[in-house]
């Protein structure tokens, strides 16, 4: 048993005495108990999250609990609980209008609506309100590719009124495997095409807005505008770090997700007091080290999980229910299915978010995230150390027959090769060289010229005469010299 | 709007318009000190947010303990609290509301380039979802004891 001080304002709760006990061994504990027997505190002291309001203080003797144990502090017969308010007001924000805009009720729902959404409905925790409140809302959601097509489609079946989507890509056979907004029949046709058919099939009650773009620093803001929430589809850092600085230069919540392998991850960016993505990588890694879906490969059913935690955390955010990822970086491993929960904390230092913010508007993230523009390709070969597929396609035909070395993974091997090629994956170059003759012309290969590069470049250095990589890998090779050749 | 109401003693009135005035184009704030619905005192506090003081204002913890404690002294309650809005009207904002303590009244007055205009008074509804307007009247004989009078 504890005595708790009560404020004045909060006194009419308490039968109007200015002191009262409650049990427990930490402050967190009495505080519950406080509720449970005077239960008009509740909405006065804590947050639709359950939450301590930012304004409640509350000390242990004359201690701020923020710098004890918070509410694990633990408190014994002897000491005084006190609540104590700070009072704060002002003018309206920009800022505060919007966040105020998130969980607005808009138009009450027709009869079809009601049918369409019963399922929520019958839950209190959702109800007609939560219902009203997906409906007001406006979500974008950046790509309709392997994390975008679960997001649009579970928010469009939810019933979220606006829902915009930003993509400039086709179809392509090799994303089917994962990007269940588009089909077979969509190969080559633009995603947002297909993925307004299948969401419009899905739901012809919600408002779908297409940008056939690229996101870029001048039209960020403009597009998030007049979005509530952003859910963050993207595949590569710039554009990450892009719609980051963006959602907190607007105040706007960042439903982030992102795949690898067999690994995702995923977490709420850029809310008013939680931290944004550079809180927790303040640079990006340099450039070539972590490589893209396309490069590693991504297991299938993999964003399926991911773009649909995404798509929860943006339904919860609007109906203003639950605990949301806010400082908390989940991190999910498929293959034994196991689950790990990092905590983050904004950083008081964080450049964007941060108390004293060096990046205040949008910047070149191409550069930032150390890529230079593409040079405009040379036309002539360096035929010191490239050959062109169709050059080595003609000394093929003249009887020529330099040693083929391709370094890729034995499972890529499997999918298509050059005949006559022998398999030494990358990683292996450095403790098989001794199988290759040093004086011998070698073509080393690989998908599409890098890593073949690399292994050109290392047997130069141990004094291999002529290596030539082949400029576009076998890609280039299918390309122009055998397109009967599956590509991937 | 709220049935509720608050009689500002004529001095209370001035008190306020003067603080709202002086920290104008930033914010003021500071106590309501009275008995029932009758404000017999003004105590000005200082404006301690981090966050801009043109556009908010913070009571401090300890300045909130300070203020109660002065309430006592005068030989009235804590009835609320008063603040300004430059350049606004004097109507409540989302972050108003989302402060906001039940039973206080809130004091608002509108500062125009400097000088004061409206002057309104707002009560939180008990399910924090709105302010309801009170009605701000001016007692002639609100102060039991002009002794007590503490401006600003």
């Amino acid at each position: 048993m504890a005595k708790i001080l009560i404020p004045t304002p909060l006194r009419p709760y308490t039968d109007k005495q200015d002191a009262v006990d409650a049990s427990g061994t930490t402050v967190g504990e009495l505080l519950a108990d406080l509720t449970r027997r005077h239960s008009g505190l509740k909405a006065h002291l804590f947050n639709d999250q359950g939450k301590l309001r930012s304004f409640v203080n509350v000390y242990v003797n004359d201690e701020d609990i923020r710098y004890l144990q918070k509410e694990q502090t633990p408190v014994n017969a002897s000491d005084t609980v006190s609540i104590i308010p700070s009072v704060a007001g002002g003018v309206d924000t920009v800022e505060d209008v919007r966040r105020s805009d998130l969980g607005r009720l808009g138009e009450p729902l027709t009869n079809d609506e009601v049918k369409r959404y019963s399922r929520h409905l019958i839950m209190p925790e959702v109800g007609v309100d939560g219902q009203r409140k997906l409906k007001a809302s406006k979500v974008l959601c950046i790509g309709a590719g392997g994390l975008g097509s679960p997001v649009a489609m579970y928010l469009a079946a939810a019933g979220v009124g606006t829902l915009g989507i930003v993509d400039f890509d086709t179809v392509d056979f090799s994303n089917l495997q994962r990007q269940i907004l588009h089909g077979t029949p969509d190969v080559g046709r633009p995603k947002l095409a297909s993925a307004k058919d299948k969401l419009h099939a899905l739901n012809p009650e919600i408002d779908i807005q297409t940008y056939e773009v690229a996101l870029s620093s001048q039209n960020a803001m403009q597009l998030f505008e007049p979005y509530d929430v952003i859910v963050d589809g993207t595949d590569n850092f710039p554009t990450r770090y892009l719609v980051n600085d963006a959602c907190v230069l607007l105040g706007k919540p960042n439903a982030y997700g992102s795949i690898f392998r067999f690994e995702g991850q995923a977490s709420v960016f850029a809310t008013k007091d939680g931290p944004c993505y550079r809180c927790l990588y303040p640079e990006p890694p340099p450039p070539g080290l972590v490589p893209s879906c396309a490069e590693g490969g991504v297991l299938g059913v993999l964003p399926g999980l991911i773009g649909v935690i995404q798509a929860t955390e943006a339904v919860k955010l609007i109906m203003g229910i639950g605990e949301p990822l806010i400082g908390r970086f989940l991190i999910y491993d498929a293959l034994r299915m196991r689950f790990r929960e990092l905590k983050l904390r904004k950083d008081p230092d964080c450049p964007v978010c941060g108390t004293h913010p060096t990046v205040t508007k949008l910047i070149d993230y191409e550069q930032f995230c150390g890529i230079t523009p593409a040079a405009p390709e040379p036309a002539a070969v360096n035929h010191a150390t490239e050959i062109t597929s169709v050059e080595l396609k003609q000394r093929l035909d003249r009887g020529d027959r330099p040693r083929i070395v391709d370094v890729r993974e034995p499972n890529e091997y499997q999918i298509n090769r050059i005949p006559g090629s022998e398999l030494i994956p990358l990683g292996d170059v450095p403790k098989r060289y001794g199988e290759l003759n040093p004086d011998e012309e070698i073509v080393v290969h690989c998908k599409m010229g890098g890593r073949s590069a690399k292994a050109a470049d290392f047997l130069r250095s141990v004094g291999f005469k002529r290596v030539l990589n082949l400029k576009g890998g076998i890609l280039d090779w299918i390309d122009k010299v055998d397109p009967s050749q599956p590509k991937y | 709007m709220s049935d509720r109401r608050l009689t500002l003693g004529a001095r209370v009135d001035e008190v306020i318009r003067r603080h709202g005035e002086e920290t104008y184009p930033h914010e003021c704030c500071g106590a309501l000190v009275g008995r029932g619905d009758g404000v017999t005192d003004a105590v000005a506090l200082p404006n301690t947010t981090e966050e801009g003081p043109r556009r908010r204002f913070l009571v401090r913890p300890s300045d909130y303990r300070l203020a109660e404690q002065r309430a006592t002294e005068l030989g009235g309650e804590l009835l609320g609290f008063y603040h300004s809005h430059p350049d606004h009207p004097a109507k409540p904002s989302q972050y108003d509301l989302d402060h906001a303590w039940p039973t206080f009244a809130y004091v608002i007055v509108a500062v125009a380039a400097g000088a004061s205009q409206a002057m309104t008074v707002w009560f939180l509804k008990d399910d924090r979802s709105i302010f309801e307007e009170g009605s701000l009247q001016h007692g002639e004989n609100s102060h039991p004891d002009p002794a007590q009078t503490v401006h600003g």
